[in-house]
């Protein structure tokens, strides 16, 4: 189903109509600042861009599965509900999220419905790194840091022709915002909690991180659910590293089972610079997560690995892009779903090697499990290679968990089920074994084991 | 060891399995009493392997005739995870890799598994990791195993060590290994060899699986017996192996009772 976004044709419960109504009434800067929430300060450099993204909201349509790049993915789900903004702040404590907090994170940030809650949050502002909400950036410096913010804001996640992308550009308020000054290092890993605490609400989370040079982080992207209806998340993170930067990234989307979740996320690495990230997709209803990783610069490095666990009838839908524009970057991507019930995942991995990007070394795995006989995989890998020295694999595998290896297990006293489950659990934990915060590490892997049905065995013990 | 009036512990009468509709076990019988250990020796194809992963429960195999009594019980009546429990171990020819499983974690889960069925206490983590590290030392495996996953990355022979090691941790009543020797150099099939032998006692019997006479020097039969076409068709004595090797399976003649107990067959031979 295809809708027309603009503010005359817009069914009257419609899904962007009612975004629409609830927001961008009238795309200018001052009615606009103005049907925001009361508090929101945002910087001038916004509104500029949040008038184009308005207008691009206006003249896009809702994907549906007739566009290529919606295939699969069939969102009319989501057109058919409708969802309010929540303009209120939490009341939440401390206790209500402690089993989403991480030991090991230095600075957090908590966004509750999308609204920045700084009795929750640990912002940081020491000597070379700003953690902090968007809309307070950094009152000493404020000059600066708005020229930083909008060089990058809005600039790296393409939304002219992206309607998730621009709806979030022209709706957002508070955002992530993480700024790393040149060889800095973080040692503590950065916590960004989004929160999801209302039924029919939507959120517009939004992440900056810009990594000077020689710069070093771990981030942590964390979408968490209190509640069990449906709700939605459009969330916008652009990642921007610069020559030799480092920047591990850690994606955890837990949602809630009703929840709706569509996510892009854009990164351009410099010179030289790495970016490593693991995906984990577990929660939602349905779930889009586009990634385009652009190697802007020679020898950029990134690793992008990710892992879907989904049963009943959930979606979740990854779409990546790994686009090598300069000679000698290096790419590598292991991708995992584990698909139960009559659950559906989705994945297509493009893969890019621009004329002359030479010396270009990438690769590319698919692999995926399904548990049972209604669950369904489409997977799509692509390379696209433009260049004539250089060294790109990629493969895609669908399988069922294997007789031989059940029946191993089994003559050694385990049964069927708790065979079946740690096969399934050792599958996905390969990726969770690549996130380098352990005790995010450790939660998911209990997660998994709760969702395998291997906490009663014994298993649990295994971590 | 021959044990005067041992117990029957296995009891295979008339066995007829097949696998995607061919017959490949056409009628075997054969008995094993406490204490004794047996080779099974035969051309490919002539049904071995089935026969021991038709013990094992393997899933693939139909059972179309005959019984099976372990300890006087149906073993066909028990799945295989309780024929394990009950004291059945199968040595894998082919040991199976389970990446992201850590071979420790995996073996406390047996073995406190098995603990448990069995009504004894579970070991927590370290007094497991004492108990399989004396374990260990008996088939010289390096303490690092425990932190690899589950034969992955394993050489043929470390993958064998393994499986002994997981033997010695559940302690079977009847192990059967398949093909053990196969693929292992002359140290690693010492050091499995001394696992085994270290291992067999009064209170338990071994079937050995194999093509080739070899592993009978380290680890000697109290029984051989030669399998065709899915039948044993000769049995004997630990000799019948020795020539075997030097004359191959062809010279045989098919004992002329092929139903006989394989203990009255040896002391003919012997």
């Amino acid at each position: 189903m295809s809708v027309a976004v603009t503010h005359q044709t817009q069914p009257a419960n419609g899904y962007l109509a009612t975004l629409l109504a609830g927001h961008l009434s009238a795309p200018s800067p001052t009615s606009h600042k103005g049907t925001m929430r009361g508090q929101c300060i945002a910087p001038p450099v916004l509104t500029a861009l949040q008038v184009a993204a308005a207008e691009r909201v206006s003249a896009l349509n809702v994907p549906s599965t007739r566009d290529e790049e919606w295939r699969f993915t069939d969102i009319s789900l989501l057109t058919k509900l409708s969802f309010q903004p929540v303009v209120a702040e939490s009341t939440l404590q401390l206790a209500d999220i402690a089993r989403f907090t991480i030991a090991e994170a230095g600075a957090r940030l908590v966004f509750v419905d999308g609204v920045y809650a700084p009795h929750l949050s640990h912002t940081e502002q020491a000597e070379g790194v700003t953690v902090a909400n968007l809309a307070h950036p950094l009152e000493k410096s404020a000059a600066h840091t708005d020229v930083r913010i909008a060089t990058y804001l809005g600039q790296l996640a393409e939304y002219k022709n992206n309607v998730f992308a621009a709806l979030n550009t022209a709706c957002m308020s508070d955002a992530a915002l993480i700024l790393l000054a040149r060889d800095t290092a973080v040692r503590q890993p950065i916590h960004l909690l989004f929160i999801a605490s209302k039924q029919g609400g939507v959120s517009y989370p939004r992440c900056l991180i810009r990594a000077e040079a020689g710069s070093k982080a771990t981030v942590v992207e964390d979408y968490v659910s209190l509640q069990d209806e449906a709700y939605f998340t459009n969330t916008v993170s652009e990642f921007s590293l610069a020559d030799n930067a480092h920047v591990h990234h850690v994606r955890v989307q837990r949602e809630g089972m009703n929840a709706f979740h569509i996510a892009n996320c854009a990164v351009t690495l410099a010179r030289g610079s790495h970016y490593q990230s693991v995906s984990v997709a577990m929660g939602a209803r349905i779930s889009r997560y586009n990634l385009n990783v652009l190697q802007a610069a020679e020898g950029g490095e990134c690793t992008v690995d990710g892992l879907a666990l989904i049963s009943e009838r959930q979606l979740a839908d990854t779409h990546t892009c790994i686009d090598h524009a300069k000679p000698h970057g290096i790419s590598r991507q292991l991708h995992k779903c584990i698909i139960g019930g009559s659950a559906h995942a989705v994945f297509n991995g493009k893969v890019m090697v621009r004329p002359g990007a030479q010396r270009v070394d990438s690769q590319q795995t698919n692999r995926n499990l399904l548990l049972t006989n209604r669950a369904q995989v489409d997977t799509k890998p692509q390379l696209e290679i433009f260049a004539d020295d250089v060294k790109c694999t990629h493969g895609a595998t669908v399988s069922q968990l294997d007789g031989e290896e059940i029946f191993y297990l089994q003559s050694r006293g385990l049964t069927d089920v708790v065979a079946r489950n740690l096969l399934t659990y050792a599958f996905g934990a390969e990726i969770l074994e690549r996130i380098p915060v352990a005790s995010l590490k450790h939660q998911l892997e209990q997660t998994v084991l709760e969702q395998a049905g291997l906490k009663q065995s014994g298993l649990e013990q295994m971590k | 060891m021959i044990i005067q009036d041992s117990k029957v512990l296995l009891e295979v009468r008339g066995l007829r399995a097949s696998v995607n509709g061919t017959e490949v076990l056409k009628g075997v019988d054969f008995t094993v009493r406490y204490g004794e250990v047996h080779a099974i020796m035969g051309p490919n194809g002539s049904g071995k392997s089935t026969f021991s992963k038709v013990l094992a429960g393997h899933k693939a195999y139909e059972i179309t005739g005959g019984s099976v009594l372990f300890d006087g019980k149906d073993l066909f009546a028990l799945e295989p995870e309780e024929r394990a429990r009950a004291g059945v171990f199968l040595a894998f020819q082919y040991p199976i890799e389970i990446p992201g499983v850590g071979n420790g974690q995996f073996l406390r889960l047996a073995y406190n598994t098995l603990q448990t069925r069995r009504g004894h206490e579970e070991l927590d983590p370290l007094e497991f990791d004492d108990f399989v590290r004396e374990k260990m030392k008996l088939l010289e495996m390096n303490p690092d195993f425990l932190d690899r996953s589950v034969n992955e990355g394993f050489s043929g022979g470390e993958k064998k060590r393994n499986e002994i090691l997981q033997m010695a941790i559940l302690e079977p009543r009847l192990a059967i290994l398949d093909e053990t020797d196969s693929g292992l150099d002359i140290d690693a099939l010492r050091i499995v060899a001394q696992g085994v032998n270290h291992l067999t006692n009064k209170n338990n019997a071994t079937i050995m699986v194999t093509h080739y006479q070899r592993l009978l020097n380290y680890i000697v039969p109290d029984f051989v017996h030669v399998m065709e076409a899915g039948r044993i068709i000769k049995s004997g004595g630990k000799e019948l192996a020795q020539e075997l090797e030097s004359r191959g399976y062809d010279w045989i003649q098919p004992d002329l009772d092929v139903n006989s107990q394989p203990k009255a067959t040896a002391r003919i031979v012997a």
